[in-house]
């Protein structure tokens, strides 16, 4: 039996959840000139942890550090766990010089998941914003796995160029799903790029979907998340029924040590997935 | 006056709103057209005696590049209006208009709705409030494509 930790609100933590447990890179793949996916497998026998799409884990780059990933592979598979990591620091630079066969420390599954079981019966629109598209991922692969749980799926994802598009073929391959609609847009592009050009918003009103007994997910940058949630609400899509998944700097990952504070909510503990109308407040804050 | 455009137009989102008399006035000036990929369909500086209610396809609103080509300012898909030029003096196309893909739209003769606005003015102000409302949609996505929705972190969270 593990020992048990906890939280000022009476929560038990595992205390394995503040040790990270060895993983190997089984393979690398580069998505974009900054982005890459890492695909890890327990370093000892067994399957990776389970965790639901929406969670994260910790990464740790052995001798710089630790840093949030977001999990972008299929809940479905359980021997592996796939990171898409953009290089933009310290950590995430070291996680970027991994090779396959290197290893590196996991902490995780971490936070709250996107509403899969709510959602079910119902329409799905995602909405992703650059780099966004991988948390959503995984809610994706799993609706896509389990296709007649679901109703009608939209898949909408903005970049700011075509260089910027991470997951292209796989878009490609959605589109034949059975009624599955995927519109890609970027800011900017030469006259060879045959999908859509405008800010992500502007796909909401293009695709089909019954508002009342639709769930959106929408990941990206917050301002871009802020428009989405306006989009969407001319549609007549419920308060309630809008989830946004959130960033911020996390450290410890199990809501000790306040990094991630977002008006009243942890990021790491309360989220990252968060349904819209709990935090709408906090989104128009400019200093939070 | 040919009016078996009707039943098509009034599918177009353009007439969601369900108004008779703008749906009747708008179909006498109405054509149905098509245009192959790669078409251009209008010309930046060329008369804008049109506007385009997209049936099926997309347009691409491009400009020429500084080096060279065209760069992509948006796309119009299917249910889309396109162009307010003919509306506004001195009615000129700002941009080019390409068909991206096989395209069916209706071109409906600014001239033509122009004199209609001069003669029924109830209609011109019902025009005026359907296209300004469509100029202020295009401003604010202009102003979102403005505010780069998409910067990466210069660091990432925790880092």
């Amino acid at each position: 039996m593990s020992a048990l930790l906890h939280t000022p609100d009476g929560d038990a933590l595992e205390i394995g959840s503040m040790l990270p447990e060895p993983y190997v890179v089984e393979s690398r793949k580069e998505e974009t000139a900054d982005t890459f996916t890492i695909t890890l497998r327990p370093a000892k026998q067994g399957k990776a942890r389970p965790f639901a799409p929406g969670q994260f884990n910790m990464l740790y780059a052995f001798g710089t550090g630790e840093s949030a990933i977001s999990i972008s592979g299929s809940p479905d598979e359980h021997h592996l766990l796939v990171h898409t990591i953009r290089r933009v620091g310290t950590v995430t630079s070291a996680l970027d010089r991994l090779a396959v066969g290197d290893s590196v420390g996991l902490r995780g599954p971490f936070g709250r998941a996107w509403p899969m079981e709510a959602a079910r019966g119902r329409d799905l629109v995602f909405v992703a914003g650059g780099i966004g598209l991988a948390p959503l991922r995984p809610a994706i692969l799993h609706a896509l796995a389990n296709r007649s749980d679901y109703g009608h799926i939209a898949i909408l994802v903005g970049t700011r160029s075509p260089e910027d598009v991470i997951f292209y073929d796989e878009q490609q391959s959605w589109r034949n799903e059975p009624d599955v609609e995927v519109k890609l847009t970027v800011d900017r592009a030469d006259q060879q790029w045959p999908h859509n050009v405008g800010v992500v918003t502007t796909l909401i009103p293009r695709v089909h979907f019954d508002a009342p007994n639709t769930v959106a997910m929408v990941c990206g940058p917050e301002i871009m998340m802020r428009f989405t949630a306006i989009e969407l609400a001319k549609t007549g899509l419920p308060d309630e029924s809008l989830f946004v998944t959130l960033e911020r700097n996390m450290k410890c990952a199990v809501g000790f040590c306040g990094h991630c504070q977002f008006g009243p909510e942890f990021i790491c503990r309360d989220g990252p997935v968060f349904p819209f109308d709990r935090i709408r407040h906090w989104f128009s804050q400019r200093e939070i | 006056m040919p009016t078996s455009l009707e039943p098509l137009l009034r599918e177009h989102p353009f007439f969601r709103e369900k108004d008779e008399h703008i749906l009747q006035l708008v179909t006498s000036c109405a054509e149905n057209i098509r245009f192959s990929a790669g078409e251009f369909i209008a010309r930046q500086g060329e008369p804008a005696d049109e506007f385009f209610l997209i049936r099926e396809g997309r347009i691409a609103l491009e400009m020429p590049a500084p080096q060279g080509g065209a760069i992509l300012l948006q796309t119009a898909d299917e249910g889309d209006v396109v162009g307010f030029s003919w509306l506004v003096k001195p009615y000129q196309w700002h941009y080019d208009l390409r068909a991206m893909t096989d395209l069916r739209a209706f071109s409906i003769d600014g001239r033509c709705l122009r004199q209609k606005c001069e003669d029924d003015p109830r209609f011109g102000f019902l025009m005026m409030k359907r296209f300004s409302k469509l100029m202020a949609e295009q401003l604010e996505v202009l102003r979102l494509q403005l505010l780069n929705l998409y910067p990466g972190p210069a660091k990432p969270p925790g880092e």
